[in-house]
């Protein structure tokens, strides 16, 4: 099969690949790089596991092709924190956010680009935002108390 | 230092959070290649010739094995894993050779160098079927001239199966003031833990071992199964590795198919094979669960006391035996039927009927939501025919606290319970005579809101050994747990218990490090992997604290036993004159003569000056067998709103008391309840398998099969109460399957009280807003319609 040169910038990285047109975004963060942080739950864009931000956006990255994101910026769970933990990461441990870990990553990062977008969300909003994202240990509850504790983390410190 | 009862956050959290955990299917082994399945589209037909030459032929593609090929590797049909005396085993192949018998069956498995290509080639393989007649719904299973799937279960029977004294319940039922009859459904259920399964299977042509990497609950478990059972190979020849499994909910207990067939793929290839379940064959392929038809008919006397309970029940086991398939509509349902309450006489006859329907097996709770839904309705049914409070009838008729051990006709025994003190608790925290009067003014307005209790109970721990094999169990449930001291006095603890989801590695680190009085960190807890841990039952029915913990706190003490031995022996003095404490023996009545564990350990490694005839070494085994399952109870109350317009519900509140005894980590037992109401709000309200007459599974992606999702879930309040167990030394009874019991009948019976001014009585689960909604038209019909 043909393959397509692409140029993106993950994690702050910058990687040059060649891929075929078919490969998702989701295997080629996988496969070809290594970061097995993003998951895969589903082959029909419902659960969310394999969420990431491209160009600051939150997408599902097993919809989206390798090649679409040429010449973009793509965060990974993998990129959020480089020494300890993110407010965000570390809301979900202290309000146990997660069981089996499995949706978490994509969790952590669907929370981070509602953090972005809405610094203050209530309750009702992250349960809204995060209809995209299912979890079956958690019941949601630990999750959506994680990023209230997270939201008013992150805004003590940017009032610092 | 005490740890046991904080909520000690978990250890495991910080690789899950940064990516860093390591699933089944982030594996990359050298020279690893992929495997596809191709899978019977038809719930029932002949295979008259699986044509693989066109497969074989396409980019990539190493091999093509057919159910021919696996026969003559000597491979042998899945096991079954727990003998009901009538029941009947239909072989169940791990490649389809002649017949398949439920869509997804396995008929091929292609390898090839990429995921891709072997998809791609899966698709060139052509099978020649001849569709037969296919039966996926039970009564038409049983009824006479139905297709039959397996010729040695005449009339699609499984077995029949009873509990409970017939003659009594008779009796009781002469004497009742009333008699209250339901018939029900509790309808079929997918587990859909968020990882879907994946295997990578590896062989060494060198030495004969294979390893098999798998998203598994209990990888003895599947290395008893795939080496002894399956293919035929001593049990040290296979090791099986369970890293981080993302969640099992049940479905991943059980030895399927595809494993077994990587694993004679990576034999026949001398390469490391990789399957990962893409989500529409979890939906075909995992074992689902639920699935009965009920007739029950409770006897009371004038004052609302529950004189006798008969049940009739046909229980869907799909088209073949799942491992432990038999056990769960039978001795994990009903010997529960009895509840919360006193009840005189109870029997219970269930049918189990082959449908071409993926197989069942143990779904979260496993036959006890399915026995707690039906009392539970039950009891509210009763209630409004009686014109009494439900909670008041079921006060009437609980177990009081003085009566435990308490014996119930179906053949548990239950160890202890308050259930009195769990109830009051929960009406308290919701209001619940207030809400009643809210929902009457309410109604003059229009607005229906309902409330809906569930007084529940849980067997679990199952136990003992010699009990369950008498009921049919071909496995011991004991727990195992090897406790490992270095010489620097850190400690590893394996566990035969698996933890995937649950925090075990918190939990049982809070549990060593008290009883050694050591920090935390000091302790490691090491499971998943039969190359390392001692030979165990692994993680299902809430057994990990009451039983996999009870095994540690065994092998602790057979530790602490020789330390103080030692310690004994280097302080010159008797071993009965040591106290232990924080972390030292220390001589009674005399504070400077001590010796620290660390101290301890090192001289049992140096092993210079040991008690004469001692071994060198601190470590110790123990395999704990309890005397007696554990059953945690308590009482959860949900409240909603339904709109009749649409039909829709809404969750207003809901609140959950538990008591599972002492709480080892009260942040793990809210995170468990939490996550165990939602998946019972999910049969409540939203999930269900459905399949059409011919055996289709119509809900078989996300996009059909309804799973609960933020945005329609309330936040939760709870409590709990402590009773804790007689049974093993910890106090404690599990909890991971609590919040699904309870869930599914409290927020049915608030549903169905809300409707109780249209006149509804009961309604079969989900309950959708289109199922209300047709309900209410029926009964009201509006004018423009
Ligand atoms: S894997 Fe992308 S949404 Fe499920
Ligand atoms: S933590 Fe297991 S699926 Fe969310």
């Amino acid at each position: 099969m043909e393959r397509v040169p692409i140029q993106v910038r993950v994690n702050g990285v910058e990687y040059r690949h060649e891929v075929e047109p078919r490969t998702l975004l989701v295997h080629y963060l996988r496969e070809t790089l290594g970061l097995t942080g993003t998951h895969v739950g589903c082959d029909t864009s419902q659960c969310g596991a394999c969420t990431v931000l491209l160009d600051g956006k939150a997408v599902k990255s097993c919809t989206v092709f390798a090649v679409q994101a040429d010449g973009l910026e793509v965060l990974t769970v993998e990129g959020l924190s480089h020494n300890g933990l993110h407010p965000i990461q570390e809301g979900f441990r202290e309000k146990h956010g997660l069981q089996c870990g499995f949706c978490t990553p994509g969790m952590v990062m669907a929370a981070y680009a509602l953090l972005q977008e809405h610094p203050n969300p209530t309750e009702e909003e992250i349960r809204h935002y995060l209809e995209g994202n299912l979890c079956r240990c958690t019941g949601y509850q630990g999750i959506v108390e994680a990023i209230r504790w997270a939201a008013e983390r992150m805004a003590a410190q940017a009032a610092d | 230092m005490a740890y046991i009862g904080q909520a000690v956050k978990r250890k495991e959290d910080y690789r899950f959070l940064t990516g860093r955990g390591t699933y089944t299917d982030d594996l990359v082994l050298p020279g690893m290649v992929h495997a596809a399945f191709v899978r019977s589209p038809y719930a029932h037909a002949r295979i008259r010739a699986v044509r693989t030459e066109a497969a074989l032929k396409a980019p990539g593609v190493l091999a093509v094995l057919t159910g021919e090929d696996l026969a003559q590797e000597g491979v042998r049909p899945m096991p079954v894993g727990w003998l009901l005396p009538t029941l009947k085993i239909p072989p169940r192949p791990v490649v389809a050779k002649d017949e398949v018998h439920h869509v997804g069956e396995v008929v091929a498995v292609v390898v090839a160098e990429t995921r891709a290509q072997a998809e791609d080639a899966a698709l060139l393989v052509e099978v020649d079927y001849e569709p037969l007649p296919a039966v996926a719904d039970m009564r038409k299973a049983l009824a006479p001239g139905a297709p039959e799937l397996h010729p040695g279960a005449p009339g699609n029977v499984a077995f029949t199966w009873e509990i409970g004294d017939e003659k009594a319940v008779e009796e009781a039922f002469a004497k009742a003031h009333r008699v209250v009859r339901l018939e029900l459904r509790n309808q079929r259920l997918i587990a859909n833990a968020i990882e879907p399964r994946a295997s990578l299977a590896d062989y060494h042509p060198g030495t004969g071992e294979y390893t098999l990497y798998t998203t598994s609950q209990n990888p003895h478990v599947h290395r008893l199964m795939h080496a002894a059972f399956i293919l035929g190979i001593p049990e040290h020849k296979l090791r099986v590795v369970a890293p981080d499994v993302g969640g099992g909910f049940g479905s991943k207990i059980y030895p399927y198919p595809e494993e077994a067939a990587l694993l004679v793929a990576a034999r026949r290839l001398g390469r490391p094979v990789k399957w990962a379940a893409r989500r529409s064959e979890s939906f075909q392929m995992d074992a689902q669960g639920r699935d009965h038809e009920t007739e029950a008919e409770m006897a009371l006397d004038a004052e609302g006391r529950v004189l006798g309970l008969r049940v009739r029940t046909l229980a869907n086991m799909g088209a073949y035996l799942s491992l432990f398939a038999p056990a769960v509509p039978t001795y994990l349902y009903g010997t529960l039927l009895s509840g919360q309450y006193r009840i005189p006489a109870i029997h219970c006859r269930v049918t189990g009927v082959f449908t071409n329907t993926t197989p069942v097996d143990a779904y979260r709770g496993a036959g006890r939501p399915e026995a707690c839904y039906l009392i539970e309705r039950l009891m509210d049914v009763a209630a409004a025919e009686l014109g009494m409070d439900p909670a008041e009838l079921r006060r009437r008729n609980f177990i009081p606290k003085d009566a435990f051990p308490y014996p119930t006709p179906v053949a548990l025994v239950y160890d202890s319970g308050d259930y009195e003190r769990a109830l009051d608790r929960a009406l308290e925290l919701v209001g619940y005579r207030a809400l009643r009067q809210e929902q009457e003014a309410l109604r003059k307005e229009g607005r229906y809101i309902g409330i809906g209790l569930a007084c529940y109970i849980e067997a679990c721990g199952i136990a003992p050994s010699k009990v369950v094999g008498q009921l049919g169990a071909q496995a011991g449930l004991w727990e195992s747990a090897l406790v490992r001291v270095a010489p620097t006095g850190k400690v590893e603890v394996y566990t035969g218990t698996h933890s995937h989801g649950q925090g075990h590695e918190t939990a049982f680190s809070q549990v060593v490090a008290d009883l050694l009085g050591l920090p935390l960190e000091d302790v490691e807890i090491i499971h998943g992997d039969t190359a390392r841990i001692p030979f165990g039952m692994g993680t299902y029915g809430s057994r990990s604290a009451p039983v996999g913990a009870s095994a540690i706190v065994r092998a602790v003490e057979k530790v602490l036993d020789k330390a103080r031995r030692i310690a004994a022996h280097l302080l010159e003095v008797a071993p009965e004159d040591l106290e232990y404490q924080e972390g030292r023996f220390q001589v009674k009545g005399v504070p400077g003569k001590a010796k620290s564990f660390q101290e301890i350990a090192l001289q049992a490694y140096l092993a210079h000056n040991l008690p004469e005839g001692m071994e060198p070494g601190l470590e110790a085994t123990a395999f704990f067998d309890p005397q007696n399952f554990v059953f945690p109870f308590g009482t959860h109350v949900a409240v909603v709103e339904v709109f009749p317009e649409t039909g829709e519900v809404k969750l207003l509140r809901y609140v959950a008391v538990d008591d599972c005894g002492h709480q080892i980590n009260p942040l793990l037992v809210k995170g468990q309840v939490e996550g165990g109401v939602v998946q019972g709000i999910g049969q409540a309200l939203f999930e269900e398998a459905v399949y059409d007459e011919n055996g289709q599974l119509l809900t078989s992606s996300y996009m059909e099969y309804a799973m609960p999702k933020a945005p329609y879930l309330p936040a939760i309040e709870h409590d709990a109460t402590v009773t804790p167990s007689p049974v093993n030394p910890l106090g404690v009874k599990g909890v991971g399957e609590a919040g699904t019991i309870a869930a599914t009948p409290a927020v049915a019976n608030a549903v169905m009280d809300a409707l109780r001014p249209f006149g509804i009585r009961h309604l079969d689960l989900p309950l959708t807003p289109e199922k209300i909604w047709r309900a209410l038209r029926d009964k009201a019909p509006v004018a423009a319609d």
